[in-house]
């Protein structure tokens, strides 16, 4: 007979059957004896200790999105349970893998108060993929192979696994295996020949097509299924905040980013295409802009895995259920090879005047303030001298969109950034995480002064592991983001955005971190040399202008063709 | 598509899982739908669950609700259903002083007519049932509602649906085709 191991030797060596190595954590009382069982694993389990559980949990979403395994942390109860959730949600609506597993009181104390519970299952389901409580050890195999199966296939996104000290403590006999089947869940639907011969059809038949990357064709590994498609058949590609970097920014058939603060020419011409395929992509209201003036002209074949985004937020033609790859693997040779010159040709007008009109000011610009710089200028000069071949992670607010507009991919699962909740502090933790994923890959931070300060003790996780994450902040002394708000559509009423800073290049020292301040375009070239050269992690405390703002835009209730390339002036066509 | 509100069925097929009820009610609460009742049993098919839920809403709402349900999970489907699809039932206790009852010439007939039938008779009191949809357990209502109604309550709506078989099935012959492809492929 098998000798009997503790649950939390048993959750150890489950996650080494699921090829786990890194996890992201926080110790603390109700989960002391999976820590102590996993001290006897640190040759093969390397902990991540952050600074805070949301720093942990971000950094996981960034492992998970660079590296495209499934991110694991591990927390105790309460408190630490509850700084998870913002992380949780974002996965959740991002797509991202992660198995999280959460020290819990003794099931005697459960829903008693006692110190430290708290109903973590209660709490997470909404925000949650799967969520199950083990109160006994022998269920933790089956549980943890449930979980990653879970995480992993279909859309992926965030599993919690509330753990015990019942479970952690009792006894089992060891038994493992992992799962590829569950009944009430299919993450692999093929793609109806039905649907796949209309959508051909209509593919086949279009005069000015337009496909629409979304993050789903990361997630399948579609992306060179995708550029085939678009090469074969001649058509235009347009990405969503998350599809950026799915196909190359000089490719000539990339016609650059959707969405409220997205190029002209794909938003404008989502009005003037007559087949749109939607691949991967929700139809977020950021993208649509507003939903009855979207698309009019277009015949729309939304390609999910997601069965309940199909009409979910906008009504498709056909729609295929099935995951990026195997529907466009399964339209390739359906699709006939064409010609869409003329239809190609016309989004020029829009790009030559986003180039001149929005993009000079911000890449050269003469006329700022105080010498300050602008978020464009500094991002692609960063870009650059990474020969655009980094990952970029964003935090949220104009750092994100400008880094989102200005910097350049060359590959795939370069960009991360929190899209669906639009998460402060996302930024330093991912990049940590990303960093971690993806070693031999050169990441850079950029964020807000706003967003650093919501997550900056993790310089601490950087100083700790000697990380070489490039941090960026685009330092407008405010609240960048909802200060454009304040100023286009509440008069100006600077109402709790302006931001009182400290010396950032002192906190990095105080870490050990090299930083610099940036403070004006004379400075750039040299700063950024430094950083790119530096061995190291590195800071960058840039001075932006603080009236900068982010355009072109499409106005909150606007439709995608009412773009704004200026407070007063309005895209026109025939300009 | 039907924006027009009107009362609905959705019946949802679950394993036998904890947490369930919980994580589907989220779901309509979280657009703010209020659920008017709920019901959950066994099914015809061993090891699957049945739950009920009644709402009063349009048909474009709920499907997209429907789509949100299926994607839990061990939910293994989920089905919209009009009043017209299903034969359905509600049961209802009503709690009634036997002193008053005793007074009333008329008992047998109400009794009678609306098909109820008496549970209990106690000195202090008398239980009376009824089967029916919620329009009749109402009238019922309104009718003993001269007596002094001490306790009443209805039970959430089941219903069976008025094709021959569980809509489950079609599902689970699916999901074990579904089966048998992944044992031939990892053979
Ligand atoms: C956690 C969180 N709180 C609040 C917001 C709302 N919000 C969006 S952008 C923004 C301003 C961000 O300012 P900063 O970090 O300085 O970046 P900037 O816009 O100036 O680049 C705020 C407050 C948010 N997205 N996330």
């Amino acid at each position: 007979m098998s000798k009997k191991i503790t649950g939390s030797e048993a959750m150890c060596r489950a996650l080494l059957a699921e090829g786990v190595d890194t996890i992201f954590g926080y110790p603390g009382g109700a989960i002391m004896s999976f820590y102590d069982s996993l001290y006897g694993y640190s040759d093969r389990l390397r902990h991540i200790l952050c600074r805070h559980e949301q720093g942990c949990i971000h950094a996981a979403q960034g492992y998970a999105r660079a590296s495209g395994k499934v991110g694991v942390v591990s927390v105790t109860s309460g408190p630490a349970a509850t700084n998870v959730v913002t992380g949780l949600s974002d996965a959740n609506i991002d797509s991202t893998p992660l198995v999280v597993i959460t020290g819990q009181v003794g099931v005697d104390s459960l829903g008693t108060d006692a110190f430290q519970e708290t109903d973590v299952i209660g709490i997470t389901l909404p925000v949650t993929k799967w969520a199950y409580q083990i109160q006994d050890p022998e269920e933790i195999p089956w549980a943890v192979a449930r979980a990653f199966y879970i995480a992993s296939t279909g859309r992926p996104g965030p599993v919690v696994l509330d753990f015990t000290k019942d479970a952690q403590l009792g006894l089992l006999d060891w038994d493992y295996e992992r799962i590829d089947y569950i009944r009430s869940y299919d993450p692999d639907p093929e793609p109806n020949p039905a649907d796949l011969s209309t959508a051909a059809a209509l593919i086949n038949r279009a005069e000015r097509p337009l496909i629409l990357a979304g993050h789903g064709v990361m997630i399948s590994g579609a992306e060179e299924a995708l550029i085939s498609l678009a090469e074969k058949a001649d058509i235009p590609v347009a990405a969503t905040l998350l599809g950026l970097s799915t196909i190359p920014s000089d490719h000539p058939l990339n016609k650059g980013m959707l969405g409220m603060h997205g190029n002209i020419a794909p938003n404008f011409k989502t009005n003037e295409a007559d087949v749109i395929v939607a691949v991967g992509m929700r139809f977020d209201d950021r993208v649509t802009g507003r939903k009855d003036a979207y698309a009019p002209n277009a015949k729309i074949i939304h390609i999910d895995i997601d069965r309940s985004e199909f009409g979910k937020n906008l009504k498709a033609h056909t729609s295929i259920h099935s995951d990026a790859r195997r529907a466009l693997e399964a339209l390739l040779p359906m699709v006939n090879k064409a010609s869409h010159k003329e239809w190609l040709d016309s989004f020029a007008h829009a790009e030559q005047v986003e180039a001149t009109e929005v993009m000079e000011r911000e890449l050269h610009p003469t006329d700022t303030e105080g010498n300050a710089l602008r978020m464009g200028q500094v991002v692609r000069k960063i870009s650059e001298a990474t020969g655009n071949e980094a990952i970029l992670v964003t935090d949220v607010g104009q750092n994100q969109m400008m880094a989102a507009r200005y910097f350049k991919f060359t590959r795939s699962k370069s960009m991360l950034t929190s899209g669906g909740l639009g998460t402060m502090g996302f930024c330093l933790p991912a990049a940590i995480g990303a960093k971690i994923g993806a070693p031999s890959r050169e990441v850079v931070a950029f964020m807000g002064d706003g967003g650093f300060q919501m997550t900056l003790q993790e310089l601490g996780t950087i100083m700790d592991l000697g990380l070489a994450v490039k941090i960026v902040i685009l330092n407008n002394n405010f609240l960048g983001n909802v200060r454009q708000w304040q100023e286009l559509f509440f008069g100006g009423r600077f109402s709790a955005t302006p931001l009182r800073n400290p010396d950032f290049v002192m906190i990095a020292r105080a870490y050990g971190i090299e930083a610099e301040n940036v403070a004006d375009a004379s400075q750039l070239d040299g700063a950024v040399e430094r950083m790119t050269s530096s061995k190291g992690a590195y800071l960058l405390n840039v001075n932006i202008e603080t009236t900068d703002k982010v355009f072109p835009m499409v106005a909150p209730g606007s439709a995608v063709d009412e773009i704004m390339l200026d407070p007063k002036r309005r895209y026109s066509p025939a300009e | 598509m039907e924006k027009q509100k009107k009362r609905f069925t959705i019946v949802v097929f679950t394993e036998n899982q904890v947490g369930l009820l919980n994580r589907i009610s989220i779901i309509f609460t979280r657009r703010g739908l209020n659920i008017e009742s709920v019901s959950a049993s066994a099914s015809a098919v061993s090891d699957i669950h049945k739950m009920n839920f009644t709402l009063f809403s349009d048909r474009e709402t709920l499907e997209k609700v429907i789509g949100q349900i299926e994607k839990c999970i061990d939910v293994l489907r989920a089905f919209l259903y009009t009043d017209d699809e299903i034969v359905y039932q509600e049961i209802a206790l009503y709690k009634v002083p036997t002193q008053r009852l005793l007074d009333e010439k008329n008992l047998e007939r109400i009794i009678r007519v609306h098909n109820a039938r008496i549970l209990e008779i106690t000195r202090d009191y008398t239980v009376i049932e009824k089967t029916g949809h919620e329009s009749e357990t109402q009238a019922l209502y309104e009718l003993l509602k001269q007596y002094d109604i001490q306790q009443f309550m209805r039970s959430g709506r089941i219903s069976v649906t008025k094709s021959p078989t569980e809509h489950i099935n079609h599902y689970l012959e699916e999901a074990s085709r579904r089966l048998n492809r992944k044992e031939e492929q990892s053979k």
